[in-house]
């Protein structure tokens, strides 16, 4: 997609198609959600509270793949990500520690970010090492300082610790919002086949929500419309797609990817943040645990795009909601997705791919059998989903992926001749 | 530069040079920043080894490079295996779980578990192999994601099949081999298995440069489309170079194992992070095998060194850390740097003999 249109010609038509076809994807979701928790009476599948911990669970996972997905628009491979956030989780905590304010905490989260984004851009922008090279130095980097930072300043703190730092202010938490989040709570209740699930969501969207997490769907929102609708974002693109080209128009692409790599750290920062202020009680070390790299995923599931890198980050968050909650709800997730791979065999015989819908089949039916001689998933395989299911997306669907072309690629000035 | 250069030879030795410096200044600057003696940490650290941190550091370097040479193998194709973490994770369980079943005997026992850890290893990265040459998956992203999924599925087999003593579970005890004691009893001793290290060491050299294969690989390494006109077949290398990289990163902890933890428990006995550590070394030694030697005889050091902060100093050992990550970034970088320079160097040494060789004409 390399047009900012959205004149009703033949590209805004595909856009408008393409849209509305996210759309009916995600109400489709919520629909099949929606079925199999009536058909397997397992309720806590869409409660408020399920909702609320899978929100919780998305939005540094969101942080991480908006990080992600700047830089890569940038044309910059940020392997770097969970460095940056673990940087992040420090930073937040020793910020709001001393201001006594969780948002300047949250800003010394993004400064930290910002720091190892500063590296990466130094040794990937200047010196052309190569992206993921350094991606590795930084991650090595960020544990250690986060870990020795830890140790030399927050040991004798209160409430501190070598390795952890609790008891510290959280960012304002929106208790609820009259005339919305109780009628929505009432209407989750009565288990009604998709409204119910519908008013969920609403109710946990309103309901003793984190200022924090409204802040982060915000900043999705924002970058989608500074990368596609500004003349800005379209320079920045144009330098992951051809920066050459980009360089015969008069765009400095040293700076720009210089700005995109330090937002991509900073955004990084923000979702470790998020993690030490408002998804626990505090700072501990290696708090990240990983998710770096499953918003790194989560990008890449929804093809460099901002609405797609919801979509991911909502899957996995919610998957790994239901790991800490019900075991039987995970259970009656294998018949959601046994499900949606046998449609997908319809769908594919239909359309006469017979090597696509033996594909599709066979792990459907493996999936359908697991269900059918079992009443529960063990935790630890719930906790694999978001890796699986990339490695499942990417298989199957990476020829359909487009990335910025230029991507990881190394770039000098004055190339282009 | 197949002669004596002493220009090219300080050409390679400056790159390092630089990490060693630049590393050396930001740790005295961090530990300088939050109020402690950087005097004190280096004194510390310069001291010479006592017995039992020099048994430690031969036994550290000897899994650290055997981890590098795993890493390697897979750079020199232009394949980056982040996922040695994963597959020596994997192969480690797999491994201490047959020996731990006793199946076989002694000598016999040892042998077939480390044909099995091999195995494991290569298996597990054959996986982001075929995922690259069939589905075009990047064998980065597939390796990251099947690092956390062995990491989860050795969790839950070991729970599931492993020895439970109070909070912990393991798998079941081990005899061990003997290994040498160089100094006192007390001071430990080097692990008889350290000769794997050696063996990876000797065999990535001869593979490299003296078969067709590490021709090959070489070949692919520098220009897959030059590679596959000369008659190479890039999907079987792919898939193959992933395989033998995973084959030896299962071998990694095996010293450890055999030689003193005697079985295999996550977050006790097993050592995490000699994956990561690898790919760290195989960078700092530009993939080659007496390069990566001195980057693990480097990394042991300050691994094992930095424990004798905690009761010399005020300064934290995970210092190190930042010690160690500052020198990969800082070597990768003056690499770069030292690159452009030579190349900057020869053209002008070219355009020289070109610019005389046209006078001499005229």
């Amino acid at each position: 997609m390399t047009t900012t249109t959205t004149t009703p010609g033949p590209v805004g038509r595909v856009r408008n198609a393409a849209r509305a076809n996210w759309l009916f994807i995600a109400l489709g979701a919520v629909a099949a959600v929606s079925l199999v928790r009536i058909l397997t009476d397992t309720n806590d599948l869409t409660s408020v509270g399920t909702i609320r911990a899978a929100i919780i669970a998305t939005c540094p996972i969101l942080m991480a793949g908006l990080g992600g997905l700047w830089a890569e628009r940038a044309g910059v491979v940020n392997i770097g990500l969970e460095g940056q956030m673990v940087l992040g989780t420090w930073g937040a905590a020793f910020f709001t520690y001393h201001s006594g304010s969780p948002w300047v905490g949250i800003l010394g989260a993004a400064l930290l970010g910002m720091i190892g984004g500063l590296l990466h851009a130094i040794a990937t922008v200047t010196f052309g090492v190569d992206h993921i090279v350094s991606g590795v130095a930084i991650n090595l980097i960020g544990v250690g300082a986060t870990t020795y930072l830890a140790e030399a300043t927050f040991t004798d703190l209160e409430g501190g610790g070598p390795r952890q730092l609790i008891g510290l202010p959280t960012p304002t938490t929106i208790d609820h919002i009259p005339g919305i989040s109780g009628p929505a709570a009432d209407l989750a209740d009565k288990h009604w086949f998709f409204i119910s699930d519908i008013a969920s969501f609403v109710a946990a969207m309103t309901t003793k929500i984190s200022l924090l997490s409204l802040v982060i769907f915000a900043l999705v929102v924002a970058s989608g419309w500074i990368l596609w609708k500004t003349s800005f974002g379209l320079r920045l693109r144009s330098c992951g797609e051809n920066p050459q080209a980009a360089e015969t128009l008069g765009v400095n692409v040293y700076l720009y990817k210089y700005v995109a790599v330090l937002i991509s750290g900073a955004m990084a920062g923000i979702g470790g943040g998020f993690l030490a202020l408002v998804a626990s009680s505090g700072f501990s070390t290696n708090q990240t645990n990983g998710r770096g790299y499953i918003g790194l995923a989560a990008m890449i599931f929804g093809n460099w795009r901002p609405g797609g890198l919801l979509a991911g980050a909502l899957t996995f968050g919610y998957t790994d909601s239901l790991r800490l909650r019900d075991t039987h709800a995970v259970h009656s997730l294998l018949l959601l997705v046994a499900v949606a791979l046998i449609a997908i065999t319809v769908l594919r015989i239909v359309r006469k791919q017979i090597a696509g819908a033996v594909a599709m089949a066979v792990p459907g039916a493996a999936l359908l059998v697991w269900f059918l001689s079992t009443d529960s998933v063990p935790r630890d395989f719930t906790s694999m989903t978001p890796y699986v299911t990339t490695l499942f997306v990417l298989a199957l669907g990476t020829q359909r992926l487009r990335m910025p072309a230029a991507d990881g690629r190394p770039y000098r000035k004055g190339s282009a001749g | 530069m197949k002669s004596f250069n002493p220009r090219a030879i300080g050409l390679a030795l400056l790159g390092p040079a630089i990490a060693i410096v630049a590393s050396v200044l930001v740790t005295t600057l961090v530990i300088a920043a939050v109020g402690s003696s950087p005097g004190d940490f280096w004194s510390t650290m310069f001291d010479f080894p006592k017995p039992r941190s020099r048994v430690d550091i031969i036994n550290q370097t000897a899994m650290i490079y055997t981890a590098a040479v795993a890493a390697a193998i897979g750079f020199r194709m232009g394949l980056f295996n982040i996922g040695l973490e994963g597959q020596y994770t994997l192969a480690s369980y797999a491994a201490a779980a047959f020996a731990g079943g006793a199946y076989l005997s002694g000598f016999a026992n040892v042998f077939v578990s480390l044909l099995i850890a091999v195995a494991v290893g290569a298996a597990w990265s054959a996986i982001a192999g075929i995922l690259k040459t069939t589905r075009g998956v990047s064998e980065v992203i597939s390796t990251i994601m099947l690092n956390s999924i062995a990491i989860t599925l050795v969790g839950y087999l070991l729970n599931k099949y492993g020895v439970h003593e109070g909070n912990t579970v393991h798998t079941t005890r081990i005899d061990l081999v003997s290994g040498w004691t160089p100094f006192e009893n007390r001071d430990g001793e080097i692990w008889t298995l350290v000769i794997i290290a050696v063996l990876a060491g000797v065999g990535f050299w001869v593979l490299l440069n003296k078969t067709r294969f590490g021709f090959d690989l070489r070949a692919s390494g520098q220009s897959e489309t030059v590679a596959k006109a000369s008659g190479v077949n890039p999907h079987r290398m792919i898939i193959t170079a992933m395989a033998l990289s995973g084959g030896v990163a299962g071998l990694i902890w095996m010293p450890a194992l055999f030689g003193k933890a005697t079985n295999f428990g996550l977050g006790t006995t097993f050592q995490a992070g000699l994956g990561f550590l690898g790919i760290a070394v195989a960078l700092l030694g530009r993939n080659r095998p007496i390069g990566m030697l001195f980057g693990a005889l480097l990394f042991a050091y300050l691994s094992v060194k930095s424990n004798d902060l905690t009761f010399a100093t005020n300064v934290s050992p995970s210092i190190v850390q930042i010690t160690q990550g500052v020198a990969v970034l800082a070597v990768v970088v003056a690499y770069e740097v030292v690159r452009r320079w030579r190349a900057r160097l020869e053209q002008r040494v070219v355009a020289q003999e070109l610019g005389t060789a046209t006078e001499a004409t005229a």
